[in-house]
């Protein structure tokens, strides 16, 4: 009974590796196998590996190569960039200002700082999910000593006005920190024009490994490790460097940079047709987050009168790989902290459903996601009294 | 993470729907919480002879108010009330932790449709022997967390 057919449609939760990196990666497992830090041949060649990897990542943002450190995701790389500046600036200021919609690695990293007596400011958003410039201005004071604001939100898409935001920062003489995570191979960066001084990204995001990302610092700022012992990454970053997930990082970067514009209108292309299809199909149905500045794959809708968690489960029968920013699945009670801060009702973020598409989704995919949603839709509400109720409001109208 | 029960259960819901002209009807849970449950009870000489349920909520919400209803047609309304959230979730093969406020729920949803029917035919309601107050969520609070 269960489908064979699989519809991935979650690339913001991690994408499949691409083919052509996991080519790249695999010669360093058995052979290429030297720690960088060793002085022979072997040894030498991971080096080199490690640092043209460092020049495919710096190109992508603009940054220079001694810029760029490798980390072992993009949670340790917010970590990093929000423990280390605090850590290492705490004589200038004890504010830190952040947004309400951040990711749990960098909003959960300044609630942990706040208890240990720094003061931190989460700026609300507007409807759409974006952050109001005039509120970031009216929050920096003279203790004010970083402000971290993610470049697109994973959840809704919502891209933020990051480079105005660097451009403010900048004035201020305070340090910009940006989560790019799922910005990476969607959005242009460029951290020299967009004043940004770190960045944190992660590999699996755009098609390359898990467990590897790197955190851009802007040369000449003081920042504090994270992680102390050995003196790699220039003594910033200790730890044996992870070479093969390096390697595809780097092949990975490059071809997501590479092939984005082309991409981008592709795939914006099959959601918008997907988004159309289910607000023209399927009533009582809202768009969450911005309509025109949003990442090109990201569609997040709530249908009302049903839940998510049910509607994943289904569509999962039907081989559809969704999310949902429903309590039920986050293994809280409170749903989605992003949808309630843009001023969606609890009720309605329980009916949101995440789809976020990628390289590998095509027409038949969208069609086919169509055809079953209508489908799940249908069959929760016939069970829903919210829907049964709405249904009797109607007749008697 | 469910059961292969709670899967049958949710794929393939028993007693689904309304009874338009029920004997008694209870309502439990908020939609601010993500789970509402509604039973519906027809009772003929003091058994269920009949029963429906509508729910909105997750996996386990629905699975939970399937399994209830199951384990309460046929019973006297004495024999229904007794019918444990406890023993929902254990014919339902375990719920995880988190869900267990589902059975919780189906409990009380049948409480209320008892206690329903039997104020509509001028009995005194039955009491809450074991209050559940600790343990599931406060449906009954806005902020779903006590």
């Amino acid at each position: 009974m269960t489908a064979e057919r699989i519809v991935y449609m979650d690339h913001s939760a991690t994408t499949a590796t691409d083919p052509a990196v996991v080519d790249a990666m695999i010669p360093w497992f058995s052979k290429g196998y030297g720690n960088p830090s060793s002085l022979y041949r072997i040894a030498r060649e991971s080096k080199k590996a490690i640092e043209e990897a460092r020049n495919q990542v710096a190109t992508a943002l603009g940054a220079k190569p001694d810029e760029i450190y490798f980390t072992s995701g993009g949670t340790e790389a917010d970590n990093w960039a929000i423990k280390g500046i605090v850590s290492a600036n705490h004589k200038k200021g004890n504010h830190i200002i952040t947004s309400a919609i951040e990711h749990h690695a960098a909003l959960h990293t300044c609630e942990y700082l706040e208890k240990q007596g720094f003061t931190v400011t989460y700026l609300p958003v507007d409807e759409t999910g974006q952050v109001r410039i005039s509120d970031l201005k009216d929050a920096i004071t003279d203790q004010t000593i970083l402000v971290t604001i993610m470049f697109a939100n994973n959840e809704i898409g919502t891209i933020e006005p990051i480079a105005e935001i660097g451009k403010v920062c900048r004035e201020h003489g305070v340090f910009f920190h940006t989560d790019a995570v799922q910005a990476i191979g969607n959005v242009p960066i460029d951290v020299e024009a967009m004043n940004i001084d770190l960045l944190s990204l992660s590999a699996h995001k755009f098609y390359g490994p898990k467990g590897i990302g790197a955190l851009y610092i802007r040369k000449g700022i003081r920042i504090d490790n994270l992680l102390h012992g050995g003196g790699q990454e220039k003594r910033r970053r200790a730890g044996t460097e992870n070479i093969p997930g390096i390697v595809g990082l780097g092949l990975a970067i490059e071809r997501a940079t590479a092939r984005m514009q082309e991409q981008n209108k592709r795939i914006s292309a099959l959601r918008d047709r997907l988004l159309d299809g289910i607000l023209k199909t399927i009533p009582n149905t809202r768009l969450n987050g911005h309509p025109k500045e949003r990442l090109p794959g990201n569609l997040n809708v709530s249908f009302d009168f049903i839940e998510g968690e049910s509607m994943l489960l289904l569509l999962d029968h039907f081989g559809i790989c969704a999310s949902t920013g429903s309590a039920c699945t986050s293994g809280s009670l409170e749903p989605s902290h992003v949808l309630l801060a843009t001023g969606l009702p609890a009720e309605t973020a329980h009916g949101s459903l995440r789809l976020t598409l990628g390289a590998e989704n095509t027409d038949e995919d969208v069609d086919y996601v169509l055809e079953q949603l209508q489908k799940v839709v249908t069959r929760l509400r016939e069970m829903s009294p919210l829907y049964a109720d709405h249904k009797k409001r109607s007749c008697n109208v | 993470m469910y059961s292969e029960k709670v899967m049958d259960h949710f794929m393939n819901p028993r007693n689904q729907g309304e009874i338009t002209e029920a004997d008694g009807v209870g309502e439990v849970g908020n939609p601010t919480c993500g789970d509402i449950m509604r039973i519906f009870l027809t009772v003929k000489d003091n058994i269920i002879t009949e029963v429906k349920f509508q729910t909105f909520g997750c996996g386990a919400a629905v699975a939970s108010s399937s399994m209830a209803t199951e384990m309460i047609k046929g019973k006297t309304l004495e024999e229904a009330w007794e019918v444990s959230n406890k023993a929902v979730a254990e014919a339902l093969e375990g719920l995880p932790a988190i869900k267990m406020h589902c059975s919780v729920l189906a409990e009380e949803g049948i409480h209320k449709a008892i206690n329903d029917y039997r104020v509509k035919h001028g009995l005194e309601p039955w009491v809450e022997k074991n209050p559940h107050s600790h343990d599931h969520h406060g449906h009954e609070d806005e902020t779903c967390s006590t």
